[in-house]
């Protein structure tokens, strides 16, 4: 009998207790009530067969990849732990060029977490997938007692096709090659820190959280010369460029003045004496294109919702080769290292 | 972002630069003879790096980067006995974040935490009185640093906790104060500066008369700046005009946040809870007199190292710095960070040796992370 054909089962229970976790009735009922009547399409088996004629193409590759998501506060502006679940891995796979199709999820749950919450997350995450145009096919939950986690941690992996002739890579970036950013940044942080509620900073910055493979088809439709992309999340900006310029050997300048960043971040940074540069973001990438094809590229990227605030940057360089430098407001430059640790708010 | 756009508009920098330049060629300074000027607080040392200031200033123009990190100057005693009051099973430790990286001889609050210890960062004392409310079976203990900024804060919290009768929140002191560490430098006998450019914050708390001996038993000039870009400048403009002068006298540049007086509520607060100690050690410059507070017997029930019997000088045996480290010497300006033959090598943010490769504070951190290279902008 298909999960379609009879009537899905209902949890009761108001909260997740070990019992979700042991293999009988009440987990069956937990995967089924929660999660995979939401996901669609629905029945989702332990194991997800798959064909795409995409992957039939000479040329064509499978690209495959995996994240792990462990944010606190689960829910905050702008998104939930189940949003980002989908959009950093549907992410991952666009930035490297791929179309993504398939997503797996498995969810860590800790004992004590309300059911009501584990329904808007998967809600949350067929929403993002619906956005990107992604199902999730597969899955897997687990329960752990009360202290053992944090609420809810999600892994998703991720499928896509790469069209035959596509190869992005940061080795290949040039001197002279222009440096794009999609939109504004350091939402994702500032919007993490204001939810956190330690610093009783009284602002809704949403984070940006959102799935950027429709932008990625239109900048590589428009710039099929286009060298790399990354998503600029965990260590932000800096860190994306950093690997960069480290990788191609080459130098990146970007300029202080250019840099799209709300007025809102910007304050939360000058008040906690943070670098918005190294700031998380969950929607923001960087590409780097061959100048002539810089124009297109932009006009694409603005022409999409993720890409509106799209802007140029900065460039690569022959000087200071695999060093980050950015021109302050004053004319001066400084190097934009990467991030030691975890960036810790000063003192004073 | 008002407030702060008009102290970095680069039109008005360009002006100030200019006057800089005049001034420092009038005083005959040159890239072989330079005059030398301290930013004393580590706020201005990290805006001078993030800014590029010194690439824009001229080559006879030297700042030398003072003592002014409460985080860098901390000694490796204090954080072995911060990580020990920490791992006591009953205690929460808070903390402000630039304190959790600062090694001790053993390990850092970061890696005790790692190793189970309950260790929280918090922005303010009062949150840390506030968790003390909120757990009243635990001891919750402040570890309480910083300058004349931060210690009418932890002043504050002491005396809302006595109000309340609190029994378990306790304040580990080891603020500091920032006019003995100058006169120690001025009574240095290798001492080159020319004069200082003074931290306003500080300044905002306890106003411009303690700097009084510094222009009239020293004869040095010294500007109390604010910590935007053109504060900043124009405060080096002012040192630079006295010099040029012959003058030494303290002037105000913060003078919209910074009253001469300071802030009385504040000093009285700090007058009611803190006592000077007779000397206290500074990491890379060694005792400097009167130099630290401590809670007054009055509000001991407050002070950590009286509930968790440590005394300053009691359990500390003086930690050597490591093999040659030289953060003294880049303290007083006898030495460029990069100059150290640990720069970078032995010594670097990932694995700090000394005290000044810690915070973004230091100046060798500053050096590593926006400095190192001698850039010109490429067009």
């Amino acid at each position: 009998m298909n999960a379609m054909d009879r009537q899905p089962r209902r949890v009761v229970a108001d909260k997740v207790t070990m019992a979700h976790g042991g293999g009988g009735k009440a987990m069956r009922d937990l995967i089924e009530d929660v999660f995979t009547s939401v996901f669609r399409p629905p029945g989702m088996e332990d194991q997800a067969r798959l064909m795409t004629e995409a992957v039939t193409v000479p040329g064509a590759r499978l690209a495959f990849t995996t994240d792990g998501f462990v944010v606190s506060p689960m829910e905050f502006p702008g998104g939930d732990i189940g949003k980002i679940a989908v959009c950093g891995t549907v992410n991952d796979l666009a930035v490297g060029g791929a179309k993504p199709l398939w997503l797996s999820a498995a969810f860590i749950i800790e004992e004590g977490v309300e059911i009501s919450t584990l329904r808007r997350i998967a809600a949350s995450m067929q929403k993002a997938a619906d956005d990107a145009g992604v199902s999730i096919v597969t899955g897997d939950t687990k329960v752990v007692g009360k202290g053992s986690g944090d609420g809810v941690f999600i892994t998703t992996s991720g499928i896509g096709v790469i069209e035959p002739g596509r190869d992005l890579l940061a080795e290949t970036v040039q001197p002279g090659d222009v440096a794009i950013v999609n939109g504004v940044l350091g939402d994702h942080g500032a919007a993490i820190l204001a939810a956190r509620g330690d610093m009783a900073l009284s602002t809704e910055i949403p984070s940006d959280c959102q799935p950027l493979n429709h932008l990625m088809e239109a900048i590589l439709t428009a710039a099929p010369g286009t060298r790399v992309a990354r998503d600029a999340t965990r260590g932000g900006l800096a860190s994306a460029l950093n690997e960069i310029a480290d990788a191609a050997g080459v130098g990146i300048e970007i300029g202080e003045d250019v840099l799209p960043l709300r007025t809102e971040v910007k304050g939360v940074c000058e008040i906690l004496g943070l670098d918005p540069l190294y700031l998380a973001n969950e929607g923001t990438l960087v590409i780097f294109v061959p100048e002539e094809q810089a124009h297109a590229a932009l006009s694409a990227m603005r022409a999409t919702d993720a890409g509106r605030q799209a802007v140029i940057i900065g460039k690569a360089t022959t000087q200071h080769p695999r060093t980050v430098v950015m021109k302050t407001v004053f004319g001066g430059l400084r190097i934009v290292d990467m991030l030691v640790g975890e960036q810790l708010p000063r003192i004073c | 972002m008002k407030y702060a756009d008009e102290f970095r508009d680069p039109v008005a920098a360009k002006g100030v630069l200019a006057a800089i330049e005049r001034v420092t060629q009038e005083i005959g300074a040159t890239k072989e003879k330079p005059v030398h000027i301290m930013e004393v607080c580590g706020g201005h040392t990290h805006a001078i790096f993030r800014y590029g200031l010194d690439k824009l200033t001229p080559k006879g123009l030297e700042f030398i980067h003072g003592p002014g990190c409460p985080v860098c100057v901390l000694p490796m005693s204090r954080v072995d006995e911060c990580v020990q009051i920490a791992e006591d099973p009953k205690v929460i430790f808070t903390t402000f974040g630039d304190a959790m990286r600062v090694p001790g001889t053993k390990k850092s609050l970061i890696q005790a935490k790692a190793d189970g210890a309950d260790i929280r960062m918090v922005y303010s004392p009062l949150d840390a009185l506030e968790l003390a409310r909120r757990n009243p079976d635990r001891e919750v203990v402040f570890f309480g640093l910083g300058f004349e900024t931060t210690t009418p804060s932890t002043a504050l919290s002491i005396l809302q906790a006595d109000a309340d009768g609190l029994t378990n929140f306790t304040i580990f002191c080891n603020h500091i104060t920032v006019p003995p560490p100058i006169k120690a430098l001025l009574d240095d006998p290798h001492m080159i500066l020319d004069g200082f450019v003074g931290p306003g914050h500080v300044s905002m708390v306890i106003g411009t008369e303690p700097y009084q001996f510094i222009a009239r038993d020293y004869g040095k000039p010294i500007v109390v700046a604010g910590f935007e870009p053109l504060d900043l400048l124009q405060s080096v403009l002012m040192v630079l005009e006295q010099i040029r002068d012959g003058r030494a006298e303290v002037e105000n540049q913060y003078s919209r946040i910074v009253p001469n007086e300071g802030n009385p509520v504040s000093i009285a607060a700090c007058e009611k809870v803190y006592e000077p100690r007779p000397t206290f050690e500074w990491r890379g410059l060694g005792e400097i007199d009167a130099s630290g507070l401590r809670i007054r017997d009055r509000y001991k029930a407050f002070d950590a190292e009286v509930k968790f019997n440590i005394g300053y000088g009691r359990n500390t045996s003086f930690t050597e710095e490591q093999e040659g480290c030289a953060c003294g010497d880049v303290m007083t300006g006898r030495i460029k960070p990069h100059a150290c033959p640990q720069f970078g090598k032995g010594c670097t943010p990932e694995m700090p040796l000394g005290a000044l490769m810690v915070s973004s504070e230091g100046a060798c951190a500053a050096y590593y992370q926006y400095g190192g290279l001698d850039l010109e902008p490429a067009e």
